[in-house]
């Protein structure tokens, strides 16, 4: 029993069908298997929140939450995510999981364009999530892989900062 | 716009997920030329992406169970082809037993492409950039490679054999690696030096001596971006072996490493500034091996 059969060699860009939940919701799509799933979020389920920049892992705009980790949507074809759970800044701002580093952006001006804003808010939950009470320089070092073209980042390691100590003092990590 | 007009979009390719390691081996034979296996993909993704490679079927292994997993196996430590380099760093068989790979581990890219990226993707690609397959050669770690014929393990010393060669034919899968346990006489360092964190370094190196109190009794040391190939500089270990690292015997293995690296010539960084930096690192590594740190 192999499971694969050359026939599958042929119409390599036949479209095929992917089920995953994303942002709490069941959704299936019908994907070529060289689209990865940042194109997939964004033209086939309209989630525009998540941003292509490089397309190569090196700017970190395309961001999701896969299965409750940070991932780069852009080094994965959606085929690949079939059965996942996948959360975008869509589902994010939805649930209000990160309001509280939304506010912060706000306020500090931790935001200009927006562009790697998402990819941003991902890395920060990311970060908040893994480590309780993280050193700038662990802010730092874990934003190590997302770029931003305007703010010079230090309002951004100012924001998250106060989220962490607000977060942990309010005695959670979530 | 049209897929075919945009600039960084994988060519057309077929897609199929393997349950077990039969299955991709088998998938792999069947489809001949131009098939990849994917895991992580976090180096495989952007050469399809930018279309330096269009293989025509992928193969995802990333839901065969037997590739998963971090146990204890005799004397040394399994490492499933598909641990995380997020798991190198939390997993605590990792940390207690192979813990110069736990030290090593953040270094490897960022956070999330730790998340995905896998331990066996790494060793397979042999980036001779890259630290987890330096640090192989460091651990002296066999590698466990499934192929048509049957398993057989690979010791990490002949297994990278040129740029992005190694001892894997084609159609064969890493399966793990297996990491002799590290010991209560031993000590290890490891540290790399970047322009940026998360960068690939301009040099880095990993060591394990095993020591009698001060003295060193056997040490491996393992260099990455100084060449073709993760590179173990025997000269530099030859003279520190014997020694209880004293400022004399550092420096000549500092000088050793003349003899040791040939850094090819590059723009970026020229050959005798790589060599200066690999000196410079591996005087503050012994350093720290000296201190027990
Ligand atoms: C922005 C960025 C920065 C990075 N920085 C670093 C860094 O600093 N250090 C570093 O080491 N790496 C770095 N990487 C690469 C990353 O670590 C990759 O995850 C790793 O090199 C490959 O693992 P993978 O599981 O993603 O493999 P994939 O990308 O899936 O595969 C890579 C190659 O290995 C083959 N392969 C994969 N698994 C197996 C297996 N089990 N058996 C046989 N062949 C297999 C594939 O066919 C493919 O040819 C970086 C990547 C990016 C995008
Ligand atoms: S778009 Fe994914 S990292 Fe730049
Ligand atoms: S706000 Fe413009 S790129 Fe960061």
């Amino acid at each position: 029993m192999s499971g694969f059969d050359e026939s599958m060699l042929d119409g390599a860009d036949e479209t095929v069908r992917v089920r995953f939940v994303v942002n709490g919701r069941r959704v299936a799509c019908e994907v070529a298997p060289r689209e990865t799933l940042v194109d997939c979020l964004r033209n086939a389920l309209e989630l525009t929140g998540t941003h292509a920049g490089c397309e190569m892992g090196a700017c970190g705009a395309c961001l999701v939450q896969l299965d409750g980790r940070a991932v780069h949507s852009c080094l994965m074809f959606a085929v690949q995510a079939d059965g996942a759970e996948i959360n975008t800044i869509e589902g994010l701002t939805e649930s209000g999981v990160i309001a509280d580093l939304q506010a912060e952006f706000h306020r500090r001006n931790a935001l200009q364009c927006g562009f790697c804003t998402p990819g941003m808010l991902v890395n920060a939950q990311e970060l908040l999530s893994q480590v309780a009470r993280p050193s700038r320089e662990d802010i730092r070092d874990a934003l190590s892989g997302n770029y931003c073209r305007c703010t010079g980042y230090e309002a951004i390691v100012d924001a998250i900062d106060a989220v962490a100590k607000a977060r942990s003092e309010a005695g959670g990590t979530t | 716009m049209d897929i075919e007009e945009a600039a960084v979009k994988a060519r057309a390719f077929s897609y199929f997920r393997a349950a077990t390691i039969d299955q991709a081996l088998d998938a792999h034979a069947r489809a001949g030329d131009d098939v990849r296996f994917i895991a992580g993909g976090q180096s495989l993704v952007p050469a399809l992406s930018l279309r330096l490679q269009a293989p025509r079927l992928l193969i995802d292994i990333t839901h065969i169970d037997e590739l998963r997993g971090v146990r204890r196996e005799g004397g040394y430590l399994r490492i499933g082809a598909l641990t995380r380099h997020c798991e190198m760093l939390s997993e605590p068989l990792i940390a207690e037993f192979a813990p110069l790979l736990h030290a090593a581990a953040p270094f490897v890219a960022h956070p999330a492409i730790r998340n995905r990226g896998t331990f066996g993707g790494s060793v397979a690609l042999a980036d001779p950039a890259s630290e987890f397959p330096a640090m192989t050669l460091a651990l002296e770690a066999e590698i466990e490679i499934a192929g048509a014929t049957g398993t057989r393990r690979v010791k990490a010393d002949d297994f990278f054999l040129d740029l992005f060669e190694t001892a894997l034919q084609p159609g064969e899968l890493i399966a793990a690696v297996y990491v002799p346990l590290f010991k209560a006489d031993q000590r290890f360092a490891f540290d790399e030096l970047t322009r940026r964190r998360g960068d690939y370094a301009l040099v880095g190196c990993g060591m394990l001596a095993t020591c009698t109190g001060e003295r060193i009794d056997d040490i491996r040391i393992s260099f990455f971006s100084v060449g073709n190939t993760p590179t173990r500089v025997k000269g530099a270990e030859a003279t520190l072996i014997g020694s209880n690292l004293d400022a004399e015997r550092i420096a000549a293995a500092q000088a050793a490493l003349d003899g040791d690296l040939a850094p090819p010539d590059s723009d970026e960084v020229p050959p005798a500034m790589r060599l200066h930096l690999a000196r410079v690192l591996l005087g503050r590594l012994l350093g720290r091996l000296k201190e027990g740190v």
